[in-house]
């Protein structure tokens, strides 16, 4: 069947909204109401992620097996995803890896600009699986040094400043030869 | 037995940055304009679905409920459904299976989002998107997940950032003919996004779609009635969704595999063997520009990597070989989270029904698909619509 063209119409056919400007509401040139909520959250982390970040503030990064599916997964957890079964047992990873992927960040976490960019990237931790790792923050290399599949090294934390949290790592750094 | 199933009207407001009307007023506002479209009144619908995204942009937390007077659901069997950026497509799959499955003749689904509420940027609701353990603690910006995707993407098939900006270029000017459109730009060259702000590279500026208030509204209708209503109708061909583990840092981003199982699941259902040949446009999922070329592999529309070239060529433009996002897409048009199903269905139906006026395809295609994308680069959602 030949389509039926109506080229003089175009839809949609009109355009409901009324459009309004931030500063339509900075002024008040507009009615609106205001909400700022308070709301607080403590969650309980399991077995898995506790380990882990028990680990961490020793100074080490723990993976774990699914020997079904003959893979060492880092962040652990308590089962594997994939064949649906439980974790089988805890590994002690080296604090290496490569670059996975990475970007220079202008953004603070509400959009706001920045000066200093932020270096943020995937690290793929040695021992893992290929393309297993976790985010993190880079130092001691320039947003012109950066790039991926570069060998980095975390920096940790003095031991009496970790508190069980990924920032008990404070950055990757390149692994440079002889390290 | 499953029925066939029909779309028969569409409708959408503006989008733009911030809207006036209530989110409910905007529901009201587009689903009356599908209503007119379809000839149709509320006591002919017999079910609803809202798609709405995360409350936390509106500030109101179950807001499927605060929005349901509005999308014509009061006294009606009404269900929100949600799967972040995927809703778009999804809304309409759940109107699908309403249809499909012989619950309902006729349902209305609405999208809704209203961003602008959250101050003082929807970049800080985002926040609480990310893992709690692993994520949070880092401060992270959401840019950041897709500047990282786009490097991957970038780096391992070695693509240049100007042959990613040309899907900017393509969408913001395909716009030009939306009525609804929040950046649409006749004029915008490469150079113009290649030396816009650097965000999160490599993100810029213009590499980016705008965070928006809106609603679009589409009715489905069975095969039993579906005379009642048109002599033309446009049908669902297909529907496919998919979801990867929430582990985004033990997957290969350069890929996004969940996209091609969804479609595989849509062109099984809608009996497509060769989508490259077989389907004639598409409105792939472009929040971002690589986006687009992202899900244009994904929708298995070409081979990896192959994205890039086909648009330097000129093939997705709107009278190429395979147009690409004639709506304007996110890029052009905006991104009002669940109300881009506007650019991404509507525009199915709008172009099939031969409808789309100034953004008409000129080459009288039959069979189109459309393809959300949401949660942590994890959720995949497709829709084929066919003449
Ligand atoms: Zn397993």
């Amino acid at each position: 069947m030949e389509q039926k063209k109506d080229e003089k119409v175009t839809y949609p056919k009109y355009a409901p909204g009324t459009h309004v400007s931030t500063s339509d509401i900075y002024q008040k040139n507009i009615t609106y109401s205001w909400w700022e909520p308070e709301v607080q959250y403590a969650w309980s982390l399991g077995p898995a992620y506790s380990r882990f970040l028990e680990g961490l503030k020793e100074g080490k990064i723990l993976g774990i097996h699914c020997h079904k599916c003959k893979r060492v997964i880092v962040p652990p957890r308590s089962f594997c995803e994939y064949c649906y079964g439980p974790t089988d047992g805890w590994i002690e990873l080296p604090d290496t890896g490569i670059i996975e992927t990475y970007s220079v960040s202008y953004l603070d976490p509400d959009a706001n600009r920045i000066e200093e960019p932020i270096l943020i990237g995937v690290i793929d931790i040695d021992g893992a699986d290929e393309h297993h790792g976790f985010m993190h923050y880079f130092g001691e290399m320039s947003k012109d040094e950066i790039k991926i599949g570069m060998k980095v090294k975390a920096v940790w934390k003095p031991e009496d400043e970790r508190e069980g949290s990924i920032t008990d790592i404070k950055y990757f750094k390149p692994l440079r030869g002889g390290e | 037995m499953k029925k066939d199933v029909a779309v028969i009207g569409g409708g959408m407001t503006i989008f733009r940055r911030r809207l006036k009307e209530t989110g409910k007023e905007l529901s009201f506002l587009a689903a009356k304009m599908a209503m007119e479209d379809a000839g149709i009144q509320k006591d002919d619908i017999d079910m609803i679905v809202m798609g709405t995204a995360p409350d936390a942009f509106d500030g109101i937390h179950m807001k499927g409920e605060n929005l349901l007077d509005g999308a014509a659901g009061a006294g009606k069997p009404y269900v929100r459904v949600f799967n972040g950026g995927g809703t778009g497509v999804f809304a309409p799959i759940a109107g699908w299976w309403h249809v499909a499955s012989g619950v309902a003749d006729v349902c209305l689904v609405v999208a809704e989002e209203k961003m602008g509420s959250c101050y003082p940027h929807p970049q800080t609701a985002f926040q609480h998107i990310w893992d709690p353990v692993l994520d949070r603690p880092l401060h992270p910006n959401l840019v950041w997940l897709f500047a990282m995707e786009m490097n991957r993407y970038m780096t391992v098939h070695g693509i240049k950032k100007e042959d990613i900006a040309r899907v900017a270029v393509k969408n913001k000017r395909n716009a030009v003919g939306h009525p609804c459109a929040q950046l649409a730009d006749p004029n915008i060259t490469v150079d113009d996004v290649l030396n816009s702000e650097m965000m999160a590279w490599p993100v810029q500026r213009l590499d980016i779609s705008p965070p928006s208030d809106g609603a679009a509204a589409l009715l489905f209708c069975s095969e039993d009635v579906v005379r009642q209503y048109t002599d033309d109708p446009v049908w669902v061909g297909g529907v496919g969704w998919n979801i990867d583990s929430t582990m985004w840092t033990n997957r290969d981003l350069y890929f996004p595999r969940y996209v091609a199982h969804a479609a595989k699941m849509a062109y099984k259902m809608a009996g497509i063997v060769n989508p490259r040949k077989e389907i004639d446009f598409a409105e792939p999922y472009d929040p971002f520009d690589y986006k687009e070329l992202h899900h244009m592999e994904g929708l298995l529309l070409c081979d990896k990597g192959e994205a890039p070239i086909l648009t330097r060529e000129g093939v997705t433009q709107r009278d190429g070989d395979m147009p690409i996002c004639p709506s304007g897409g996110l890029l052009g048009v905006g991104n009002p989270i669940a109300a881009t199903m506007g650019q991404k269905v509507c525009e199915l139906y709008w172009q099939l029904a031969g409808k789309a006026g100034k953004r008409q395809i000129p080459t009288n295609p039959r069979v189109g698909v459309g393809q959300a994308w949401g949660d942590i680069m994890q959720m995949a959602t497709v829709m084929v619509l066919k003449r």
